[in-house]
């Protein structure tokens, strides 16, 4: 459905996307994660038809975004990342116009179905103005739904949006990834854990990696990291663990805590389970401890990722000694 | 076409809900009526009969100040709001958007003129026999042409840019140099005929609005139309390119 090839893209001296490859195909949710300025929105507006690629080709629907523009223009549902709004229009004019202008049958009706999905039916004739920021996210996805797209283009569709409304749309993008294509972005990383099928991590204008969320973790973290706890100070706690078979680099966390990697390919817990009980443990907790998305991301797309390894789980909040891009997405974080 | 019907609809309709179209009107209207009485009592007291020229030849240079007031917030607003991706990505031909928005403009600013035709109609009421009507009838499609060859100058210049301010200003720079544009020609002892047939003024002033079609000045209205509403869509084009 949407097929990208060697797409580059420069604005003057700056490179925004350089040669960047990637297809997604129908009934697919695909997400694109990266930090600001990584190129999401650069491609997206590329594949939406409002700007064109310096070098490259894409195409929507076996048409090219470039020389059939608008043929690309009709089969995509585009909502940029700063909400398109008329303030002095009400919701239902404002549907209506651009019904009107994408040639929608029946607006009236279609206005009114939009509205339903996105639940903003009790709105419809307030001025834009008077929305809430969640509200005017909402309207904008409304926008994007009119003309029914086959292919969806979300750029953060669920910034500025309550817990409530975030789970909301989530289950309606859900929704509607299984007839259409959706390629949406975001930086936050549970949102593509929950939401696509596969992702496309995109730094500096390259995509550095793209598999499902599940692959990624296990491809990256290579075997997988167990924790396990156990009632009172864990003496001996280290040696049990180590006769176990497939068990592999014991480390001692603290008090009867302990971590250890199984083979690839093996899952060893049933066994450390038994042993730790045969031994006489009180066995409190057994976890995975692999690799979290946040970890392979900046592995995948930070330069400091060692400095950060170590200090747990704020990783998103290195502040001080991080560039304020970062810092950014920190604010921008659910 | 039918895209450009809806975007200069729905321009159309906002002018009725902003304040500075508001504003424009009103300062139009206002100094019209003001110098309309001012002309009834000088021609009352000299003694003759005014005709439709009395409020055609004043609304003509104030239309220069008036319609970038009311272009130019057009496409340079869209821009600066970010709402022009939304018309950029939709199935609208950058012409059919930019036509649209000189449509919209122009439909709007013809309705202010029309508005007008009040004066006219309490004047024939004043002399006698009643006003020249073909004077009327030409003073006024002169005068829609011109609001044409305006907005079109608006539209263009509120496409480069995606500040109103500066949009109104160039606007207004231009029509203002077209308006004495001939000055050189006519220092210089009236050689430059190029400069002189650009002349803004020379186009309605000596011929609409005593009463004579001329085909050459329609073309000249006509054609400032077109070519302005053809650099406004390059403007729009080259912008993707940015």
């Amino acid at each position: 459905m949407i097929k990208v090839e060697d797409l580059t893209k420069d604005y003057g001296a700056r490179l925004a996307i350089s040669n960047l490859n990637f297809h997604a195909e129908r009934g697919e949710i695909v997400g694109f994660l990266g930090p600001n300025g990584a190129g999401k929105t650069t491609t997206m507006r590329i594949l939406s038809g409002f700007m064109p690629p310096t070098s490259g080709r894409a195409t929507i629907a076996g048409f090219d975004v470039v020389d059939q523009s608008l043929e690309v223009r009709k089969r995509v549902g585009y909502l940029p990342e700063t909400v398109p709004l008329y303030n002095d229009m009400t919701v239902f004019d404002y549907l209506r116009y651009l019904a009107q202008i994408r040639n929608v049958e029946d607006v009236d009706d279609r206005v009114e179905d939009v509205l339903d999905m996105v639940n903003m039916n009790t709105r419809i004739d307030s001025y834009i103005s008077s929305l809430s920021k969640g509200m005017r996210q909402r309207v904008g996805l409304a926008q994007a739904l009119l003309h029914d797209p086959e292919v969806l283009i979300l750029d953060e569709p669920t910034i500025g949006l309550d817990p409530v409304q975030i789970i909301e749309v989530r289950k309606l993008i859900r929704e509607l990834g299984k007839e259409h294509t959706v390629l949406l972005s975001t930086h936050i990383l549970s949102e593509v854990q929950q939401m696509c099928d596969r992702i496309l991590v995109i730094n500096k204008g390259q995509i550095v990696a793209e598999d499902t969320a599940d692959k990624l973790e296990e491809r990256l973290s290579g075997g997988r990291r167990v924790a396990v706890q156990v009632a009172g100070s864990g003496e001996g706690l280290d040696s049990v663990l180590q006769a176990v078979p497939g068990v592999e680099d014991v480390s001692h966390m603290g008090e009867g805590k302990a971590e250890f990697q199984t083979a690839p390919g093996v899952d060893s817990r049933p066994q450390v389970a038994k042993a730790l009980i045969n031994a006489g443990y009180d066995l409190l907790e057994i976890r995975s401890a692999g690799k979290s998305l946040e970890e392979i991301f900046l592995q995948l797309t930070g330069d400091s990722e060692t400095s950060r390894r170590d200090d747990e789980p704020a990783y998103w909040s290195g502040r001080g000694n991080e560039e304020s891009e970062d810092d950014e997405d920190d604010d921008d974080k659910e | 076409m039918r895209t450009a019907w809806i975007i200069a609809n729905r321009e159309y309709k906002r002018y009725f809900s902003t304040p500075a179209a508001y504003a424009a009107s009103f300062m139009l209207l206002l100094i019209l009526g003001f110098l309309f009485y001012n002309s009834l009592l000088g021609a009352l007291f000299s003694q003759f009969a005014p005709g439709v020229d009395i409020v055609l030849s004043p609304m003509v240079f104030l239309l220069l100040f008036i319609s970038p007031a009311i272009t130019m917030h057009l496409i340079a607003e869209e821009q600066s709001l970010g709402t022009i991706e939304l018309l950029l990505t939709a199935p609208v031909k950058d012409w059919e958007f930019v036509v649209g928005k000189w449509l919209g403009g122009f439909m709007f600013l013809a309705t202010l003129v029309l508005v007008t035709l009040i004066y006219p109609f309490v004047l024939n009421f004043m002399v006698s026999p009643g006003i020249d009507q073909g004077l009327l009838v030409t003073g006024y499609l002169g005068v829609l042409l011109v609001c044409s060859a305006i907005v079109a100058v608006g539209v263009a210049v509120s496409s480069m840019f995606s500040n109103t301010v500066a949009s109104f200003f160039i606007t207004l720079g231009i029509m203002l140099l077209l308006w004495i544009i001939s000055a050189p020609s006519q220092s210089g002892g009236g050689s430059n005929l190029v400069l002189s047939y650009l002349d803004f003024r020379s186009h309605i002033y000596p011929t609409f609005m005593a009463g004579v079609i001329d085909i050459r000045d329609i073309v000249y209205y006509l054609s400032l139309t077109a070519t302005f509403l053809f650099l406004g869509s390059v403007f729009v084009e080259t912008r993707r390119w940015r």
